[in-house]
C-alpha cells in the first residue's frame, strides 16, 4: 500500500515550512511517524493520504535540549529516548523524564518525538500531561510565515485535534522554566492491561515550596483524560497553595479533585467510576514525589521503562 | 523511484526505490534481506527490530528515506564469522521456537548489551518489553540474554535450565537441539513470505462489508481494467466445489448469494505489484442487502433469531452435544453441598507472529513444479491438499502442498486461509502468486478461540466426596463450523475436571452466529471449561470447609476409576503425582493461602487439567512416517506433519537415532509436502509425539531388522545378538559401520526404505461407553498474584506447575511447550479478548489485543511428572496443549483468596475488581468489554 508519494529530509525547521508551503497544503508533516504511519493505513483514511511526507527528524535545529537561565528549550523532533537520556531534564523536570520513558518501548521511544506527541492532541498524551504540568510554551511556525511561543494548552482544540494544520503549520519546539530551589514535579499514570494501548489515566504535577520547605507556595496540576483536551485541574492547584506539604493536605487536594473533575467512562478503556477513584490513587502517588523532590532538590526519575 | 543509499550489515548500497518504501520493505523485498520480519505493520510487536546507526527501532514504521546514507543492521549482519553469542546462548536455552520472533528478539537484545554488559532481569524486561514472542513464555529468552551477557564479557555461559526426568536413554530424554535451529538465529531461516519466484502476481482479497448481507450485484469490470491487474476472480470462477471445511463442509470459498462475517471472501485479484492488487480490491463494487445480525450463542438459539445457513434442519445449532453418567439426581440427592455458577470467557485470537501467507504456483511453471503447487506453512496437509483439489475440481493427486517453517500455528493454522484462492489465481493467470495477509486481515478473518457461557452446578459430600456434575455450555462457533463440533466436544467431555465424578449431566450448545468462525486453539475447549469447573472445585471446597488441595486429591483421577464419558482409566495416570509436586513446592517455608503487604493483597490459587491425547472419539487416527537409509550412513524421516515451533522436528530425529543406534545428527527430517512425505494428520489435539512418534519409532524398528538381517550374515552370528550403537552395529568385538551394512543391503536389491502406517490405539464415539481417547495428560498449577489494592492491578509472580507428559522425549523442548503454553494462557485470564460489537471487530490492529510481554513473565518453576502411557513412544503422551489450561483459573482462585472477591469472567478487569473490592462485592461478572 502505497501511503504517501514523495519524502523529503528537512534539515531545519525552516526548510520544512517552506516545503509544506510548495506543497500547499499536499504535504504533511511527520517526525517518529509511529502515530502517523499506522493513522495513514486504516482504510478509512485511505482519501487522506498525503502526496508528500516532510520527516523533521533531522532538522537540527528541533533536535537540541537546551538550558539557559533556568529555562529549558526543547526541540519538538526530539526523541522520547533523548529526553529519558538527559541528565538535565531528569534533575530540573523530571516529570517530563517520567512521562515520557512509560511510552511504549524502547523501538518507539527511540523514534517517537516529544513534538509528535503534542501534535498529536490526545486528550492523554504522557509528554504532553507533563508539558501542561510544567506550564510550557510551544512555538509554532505558522504556514503563513509567522513564528509565535503559545500557551501549550492553546494547542489543544478537542479530542485528537490540533490549531495546528500538520499540512501547513510545524510544532517546532518547547520552552519552560527548569525546576529551581524549592520546586519539584513528578509523573505518574495508571494503564490498563486489557485492550488499547492508550493510558487510563496519567498525573503530572508541579510543587513550588515556601522557603519554610514546609508550605505549598504554588502546584500545577495535569490529570488525563479528564476532558477533551488536556487541561490543568485549577481547583485541586487552588487547595494545595498555602498548606502545609503533607498528608492531610494531599487528603484534601483529592477531595477537591473528586468533586469537580468529572473523568467520562471510554468504552474498552475504563469507566468513569474508576477513573474518578485512580484519581485520587494518583494524586496520593505523585504529590510525596513531588514535595519531597521540591525539599531536597534531589530527583531521580521513576519508573522508566515500566 | 528515487536513489537512496544505505550502509546495510557493513556493504554500501545505492538503490532506487519508491520514496514510500519502509526500511523493513526495502530489507525483505529490495535486499532479499528476509530475516527481517514484519508481524504487524504498526509498531506493536517488534520483531521487524533492526538498529540503525546501533539504535533499535522498528523498521515496519520506518521510512526508508529517513535512513539515507546511515548504518543499518540486521539479524543477518550480527554473526562475524561465527556466531553471536545471543545466536548461541538461544539455542543453548532452547529460547528458540517457531523462530519467526527470533531475529527481532536478538537484535533488540544485542542493543542492549551494547549498552549494557550485565543486564539484569529487569534490564532485559525493560528493554524487551515491546518485543513480542507467542511461543516461549520469555523465561528461556531471560537466561538466554543473561547467558550471552556472561560469554560477552569473557565468562562462562549459564547453564541451560534442564528439567529433571527419569531414566533417560542414549537419545530419548535428552535435549537435542532441533536440526535447522541455526537458521532461525540467523534470518536464513524461510517463511512463506520468504519465498519468491520469477514473474510472481501478488494476490489480495476482497472481504464483506457486512456482518450478515445478502449479495445483490458484484462488479469487477473497473478492477480489471486497471492496468497490472491480472486476475479478478468471484465465485462464479471456481473450477470445482465452492466450498471447504475441516468437519462440515459450510464455507464458502467465494460468497455468491450472501456473506456471513465480516471476514468472508467475496473476490479474489492477482495483479503485478501489491500496491495494484490493493488497489484493484478496492474498485471491485459489491451490493448487499444487509441482513439482522446474530451476536452471540444464547441469541442464536432463540426461535426469532434469524439464521445463519438457511435450510438447516437444526437453524443455527451448530452441534448439541452431551454427556450422561450415572443418575444425576441421586448425585444430587446425595449432595450435602451444591454450588452453582455461571461463567464467561471471550473470544480469543491466537496472534501467531507470521501473519498467514501462501503462494500457488501453476502446472508446469518449471521443471519442479509439474503440478499445481500451494506453499503454506500449514498444520494440515494433506486436508490442505483435499480442500484445494475440491475447489479446483481436481483429484487430490493433480495438486501438492508443500509446507514451508511456519511462524506460530496454536491451532489457528488448521483452517483453509489462502490455499485455495492462490491456487484459483495462479491457474488463472500461469503465473505463481502470493497472498500475505496483514495484520488486520488475519485478526478478521481467521477462526478464534470460542467465546463461551458455562453454567456449572458440582455437588459433593460432607466428606469431601464429589457426588455430581451438571453444566451447560454454549460455545460462539461463528459463521462456520471449522472444529466448533470437535471443540465443543471436548469442552463437553473435559466440564467434570480430571476428577471421579459418578454423576454428570453435561449439555453443550455449539451455535452458528456472524461473528468470525471459532475453531482450534491450543487447550482446545477444555480452556475454557476448565475455568469454571476448578473455580467451581475452590467454592466447593470452601463451602465444606476443606483445602483446596485435600478436596483435588480426593477426588483426584486415578488408575481404576471412570471418567464422565465411562472410560475406565487403565494407566498412565499422573494426577496425584504432580498435584502433591506443586502442593510441596507451594508450602515449602512458611506457607500461607494470602497476606497483605504495603499496599498489595498476596494470594495463593490451584488448578488442576487433563487432556486428550490424539483425535479419539471413535475417528481412525492415523500417522504415516517413512525412514529410509542412505549408503553415507545418514538416515531421513519424512512425515507430513508440522513442526510450528514445538520442536517435533527434534523428537522424530531422537526416535530414529534411538531405534537404529545413530548419532543424532545422521538423522534428516522432512515434513509437510504432499508429494515427498506421507499423510501424518493433522498436528493438532497435542497428538504428533505419540501418533508420529509411533510411526516413525516403528518404520525404523522394521529398517533396524532389515539391515540386522544383512549385518547378521556379514558377521555371522544371530541378528538378536547385534547391537546397533553410534553409527556401528556390533557383536562382541565384531562391528561393520552402518553405512556399510546399508551398502550391503542395497546391494543385495534391498529397499532401505521402510514406511509405517500407524494407527493409533481403537477409540471409541462419544456416548457409546469405553475408550474415547487413548491417553491423557495431567497437570496441576499453583499462582502466585498480587492485587494492588490502590488500583486493583493483577500481576503473576510465580506460577508452579507439575505435568504429566508420560515421557518428556526432548526435556527442554517439554519446558518450552509448558512456560509457553502458561505465558499464553495468562494472556487469557488477564488481557486478552477479541472485541466483536454486532459481528463487527472492533479487534482491528494488534494495538487493540494486548497479550503478555516479557514484562508479564512470572517466575515458573515446572516439574515434570512421567506416568509412561504404554502405547506411546517410550511412554510419551502428548503436551502440547496441557500447560494453557489451568492457568485461569489458578490465578483466578489465587485472586479470590487475595482479596476475597471471584471472577466469573475473563479476562480479569482490573476496573471491575477494584470497583468491587471498594464496595465490597464478593462477585465480579463484568469483563472490561461489557463496560457500556
Amino acid at each position: 500500500m502505497k501511503l504517501w508519494e514523495k519524502y523529503h529530509l528537512a534539515r531545519t525547521a525552516d526548510e520544512a515550512l517552506a516545503l509544506l508551503s510548495n506543497y500547499s497544503g499536499e504535504a504533511q508533516i511527520v517526525a517518529g511517524g509511529t502515530d502517523l504511519l499506522i493513522d495513514l493505513q486504516q482504510p478509512e483514511k485511505a482519501h487522506q493520504r498525503p502526496k508528500a511526507l516532510i520527516d523533521v527528524t533531522c532538522a537540527a535545529d528541533m533536535n537540541t535540549i537546551q538550558l539557559e537561565d533556568g529555562i529549558f528549550t526543547v526541540g519538538a523532533a526530539v526523541t522520547h529516548a533523548a529526553v529519558v537520556k538527559s541528565a538535565l531534564l531528569e534533575r530540573y523536570a523530571t516529570c517530563l523524564v517520567e512521562s515520557c520513558g512509560v511510552v511504549g518501548g524502547p523501538q518507539v521511544r527511540n523514534v517517537g518525538t516529544l513534538g509528535g506527541n503534542v501534535a498529536h492532541a490526545l486528550p492523554a498524551g504522557d509528554g504532553t500531561t507533563s508539558l501542561v504540568a510544567l506550564d510550557a510554551q510551544a512555538l509554532v511556525g505558522w504556514g503563513d510565515g509567522r513564528r509565535e511561543w503559545l500557551p501549550i494548552t492553546a494547542l489543544f482544540k478537542g479530542a485528537g485535534v490540533s490549531a495546528l494544520d500538520s499540512h501547513r503549520d510545524l510544532l517546532i519546539a518547547f520552552r519552560f522554566n527548569a525546576c529551581k530551589a524549592g520546586e519539584g514535579c513528578a509523573f505518574k499514570r495508571i494503564m490498563r492491561p486489557q485492550g488499547v494501548a492508550l493510558p487510563i489515566l496519567g498525573c503530572a504535577v508541579w510543587i513550588a515550596l515556601e522557603s519554610d520547605n514546609e508550605t505549598i507556595r504554588d502546584a500545577r496540576i495535569c490529570l488525563a483524560p479528564v476532558s477533551q483536551t488536556p487541561t490543568r485541574a485549577a481547583d485541586t492547584e487552588a487547595a494545595l497553595r498555602g498548606q502545609p506539604a503533607n498528608a492531610e493536605t494531599i487528603e484534601r487536594a483529592v477531595a477537591v479533585a473528586h468533586k469537580t473533575l468529572h473523568p467520562r467512562t471510554s468504552k474498552y478503556r475504563a469507566t468513569g467510576e474508576y477513573r474518578r477513584e485512580m484519581i485520587g490513587t494518583l494524586l496520593r502517588g505523585a504529590l510525596p514525589r513531588a514535595f519531597e523532590r521540591a525539599a531536597t532538590g534531589q530527583a531521580k526519575a521513576e519508573g522508566v521503562g515500566a | 523511484m528515487s536513489e537512496i543509499r544505505l550502509i546495510v550489515n557493513g556493504v554500501e548500497h545505492v538503490l532506487d526505490v519508491p520514496e514510500s518504501r519502509t526500511l523493513a520493505e526495502v530489507l525483505r523485498y529490495d535486499l532479499k534481506l528476509t530475516g527481517t520480519k514484519i508481524g504487524c505493520n504498526e509498531a506493536e510487536c517488534g520483531i521487524c527490530t533492526v538498529h540503525v546507526d546501533g539504535t533499535p527501532v522498528n523498521s515496519c514504521i520506518y521510512p526508508v528515506f529517513r535512513a539515507e546514507g546511515r548504518r543499518i543492521t540486521t539479524i543477518e549482519g550480527l554473526a562475524n564469522g561465527s556466531l553471536h553469542p545471543l545466536q548461541r546462548e538461544f539455542i543453548a536455552h532452547s529460547a528458540v521456537q517457531c523462530g519467526f520472533c527470533t531475529p527481532g528478539l536478538i537484535m533488540t537484545a544485542a542493543a542492549l548489551l551494547e549498552e549494557n554488559p550485565d543486564p539484569d532481569e529487569h534490564d532485559i524486561k525493560v528493554a524487551l518489553k515491546d518485543t513480542y514472542c507467542r511461543c516461549t513464555g520469555y523465561t528461556s529468552v531471560i537466561n538466554a540474554i543473561r547467558s550471552a551477557a556472561s560469554v560477552k564479557r569473557g565468562e562462562e555461559p549459564l547453564p541451560p535450565n534442564e528439567p529433571e526426568v527419569s531414566e533417560p536413554l542414549k537419545h530419548i530424554s535428552v535435549s537435542e537441539p532441533v536440526q535447522d535451529i541455526e537458521d532461525r538465529v540467523t534470518g536464513r531461516a524461510k517463511y512463506t513470505d520468504d519465498y519468491v519466484f520469477d514473474g510472481m502476481l501478488f494476490g489480495r482479497t476482497l472481504r464483506a462489508r457486512y456482518p450478515h448481507a445478502r449479495i445483490l450485484r458484484i462488479d469487477t469490470s473497473r478492477a480489471k481494467a486497471l492496468p497490472g491487474v491480472r486476475a479478478v476472480l468471484t465465485a462464479d470462477d471456481v473450477p470445482g466445489e465452492n466450498v471447504h471445511g475441516l468437519v462440515y463442509l459450510d464455507w464458502d470459498v467465494l460468497c455468491k448469494d450472501k456473506v456471513r462475517y465480516m471476514g468472508d471472501a467475496v473476490a479474489i485479484v492477482a495483479a503485478d505489484t501489491q500496491e495494484i492488487a490493493d488497489q484493484a480490491v478496492e474498485l471491485i463494487e459489491v451490493d448487499y442487502e444487509p441482513l439482522p445480525v446474530v451476536a452471540d450463542p444464547v441469541y442464536a438459539r432463540t426461535p426469532d433469531a434469524p439464521l445463519v445457513h438457511e435450510g438447516r434442519e437444526a437453524g443455527n445449532l451448530l452441534k448439541h452435544i452431551k454427556v450422561r453418567h450415572g443418575d444425576i439426581d441421586k448425585g444430587f440427592a446425595e449432595a450435602d453441598v451444591i454450588i452453582e455458577r455461571t461463567y464467561h470467557t471471550p473470544t480469543t485470537e491466537h496472534a501467531f507472529l507470521e501473519p498467514e501467507c501462501a503462494i500457488g504456483v501453476p502446472a508446469g511453471y518449471d521443471s519442479e513444479h509439474d503440478k499445481l503447487t500451494v506453499y503454506v506453512g500449514s498444520q494440515i496437509p494433506y486436508q490442505d491438499r483435499n480442500q484445494i483439489a475440491r475447489a479446483m475440481g481436481v483429484p487430490d493427486e493433480a495438486v501438492r502442498v508443500k509446507g514451508v517453517l511456519i511462524g506460530g500455528g496454536f491451532g489457528g493454522k488448521e483452517d483453509i486461509a489462502g490455499q485455495i484462492h492462490v491456487a484459483m489465481l495462479a491457474n488463472a493467470t500461469g503465473k505463481p502468486v502470493k497472498m500475505l495477509y496483514s495484520r488486520s486481515e488475519s485478526l478478521l478473518f481467521h477462526p478464534k478461540r470460542h467465546a463461551t457461557v458455562i453454567r456449572i452446578k458440582t455437588g459433593a459430600k460432607r466428606d469431601g466426596t464429589l457426588t455430581a456434575v451438571e453444566a451447560e455450555l454454549y460455545g460462539d462457533g461463528g459463521a462456520y463450523a471449522s472444529l466448533s463440533d470437535k471443540v465443543m466436544t471436548r469442552a463437553t467431555t473435559h466440564a467434570t475436571g480430571p476428577y471421579h465424578v459418578p454423576n454428570a449431566k453435561i449439555d453443550c450448545y455449539a451455535m452458528y452466529t456472524n461473528n468470525p468462525p471459532s475453531g482450534a486453539f491450543r487447550g482446545f475447549g477444555v480452556t475454557q471449561s476448565a475455568f469454571a469447573v476448578e473455580q467451581n472445585m475452590d467454592l466447593v471446597a470452601e463451602a465444606l470447609g476443606i483445602d483446596p488441595v485435600e478436596f483435588r486429591l480426593k477426588n483426584a483421577q486415578r488408575v481404576g476409576v471412570a471418567t464422565a464419558t465411562g472410560q475406565v482409566l487403565r494407566e498412565s495416570v499422573g494426577l496425584i503425582e504432580s498435584i502433591e509436586k506443586v502442593n510441596a513446592d507451594m508450602r515449602a517455608g512458611d506457607f500461607k493461602w494470602s497476606w497483605r503487604d504495603g499496599g498489595y493483597a498476596y494470594g495463593w490459587g490451584i488448578a488442576c487439567a487433563y487432556k486428550n491425547t490424539g483425535l479419539g472419539g471413535g475417528a481412525p487416527d492415523r500417522s504415516d512416517a517413512e525412514v529410509e537409509a542412505f549408503e553415507d550412513g545418514t538416515v531421513e524421516v519424512r512425515t507430513s506433519s508440522a513442526d510450528m515451533g514445538q520442536g517435533l522436528i527434534a523428537v522424530l530425529a531422537q526416535i530414529a537415532a534411538e531405534e537404529l543406534g545413530l548419532p543424532y545428527k545422521k538423522v534428516r527430517v522432512l515434513l509437510s509436502d504432499t508429494d515427498k512425505t506421507p499423510n501424518g494428520g493433522p498436528t493438532t489435539a497435542s497428538r504428533q509425539t505419540f501418533m508420529s512418534g509411533n510411526a516413525v519409532r516403528y518404520a525404523a524398528g522394521s529398517l533396524r531388522a532389515l539391515l540386522s538381517k544383512v549385518a547378521a550374515e556379514e558377521l555371522d552370528t544371530p541378528p538378536d545378538r547385534l547391537r546397533f550403537e553410534e553409527g556401528l552395529i556390533r557383536e562382541n568385538g565384531h562391528s561393520i559401520g552402518f553405512d556399510q551394512v546399508v551398502r550391503l543391503a542395497k546391494g543385495q536389491g534391498l529397499a532401505t526404505k521402510i514406511l509405517h502406517e500407524y494407527y493409533g490405539p481403537k477409540t471409541q464415539p462419544l456416548g457409546t461407553g469405553g475408550d474415547m481417547h487413548f491417553a491423557f495428560s495431567y497437570a496441576t498449577q499453583a499462582a502466585l498474584v498480587s492485587v494492588e489494592l490502590s488500583t486493583g492491578v493483577v500481576r503473576v509472580h510465580r506460577i508452579i506447575s507439575a505435568t504429566d507428559i508420560g515421557r518428556a522425549i526432548n526435556p527442554l523442548l517439554v519446558q518450552g511447550q509448558i512456560e509457553g503454553g502458561i505465558v499464553m494462557a495468562m494472556g487469557n485470564c488477564l488481557s486478552e479478548s477479541y472485541i466483536v460489537e454486532e459481528g463487527v471487530p472492533w479487534t482491528r490492529y494488534l494495538a487493540r489485543y494486548k497479550m503478555p510481554s516479557i514484562k508479564h513473565t512470572p517466575e515458573i518453576k515446572s516439574y515434570l511428572v512421567e506416568h509412561r502411557s504404554s502405547d506411546g513412544p517410550y511412554g510419551a503422551k502428548g503436551v502440547g496443549e496441557i500447560p494453557s489450561i489451568n492457568t485461569s483459573p489458578a490465578i483466578c482462585n489465587a485472586i479470590y483468596n487475595a482479596v476475597g472477591v471471584r471472577v466469573y469472567s475473563i479476562p480479569v478487569d482490573q476496573d471491575a475488581l477494584y470497583r468491587a473490592m471498594q464496595r465490597g462485592d464478593r462477585e465480579v461478572f463484568t469483563a472490561w468489554h461489557d463496560v457500556k
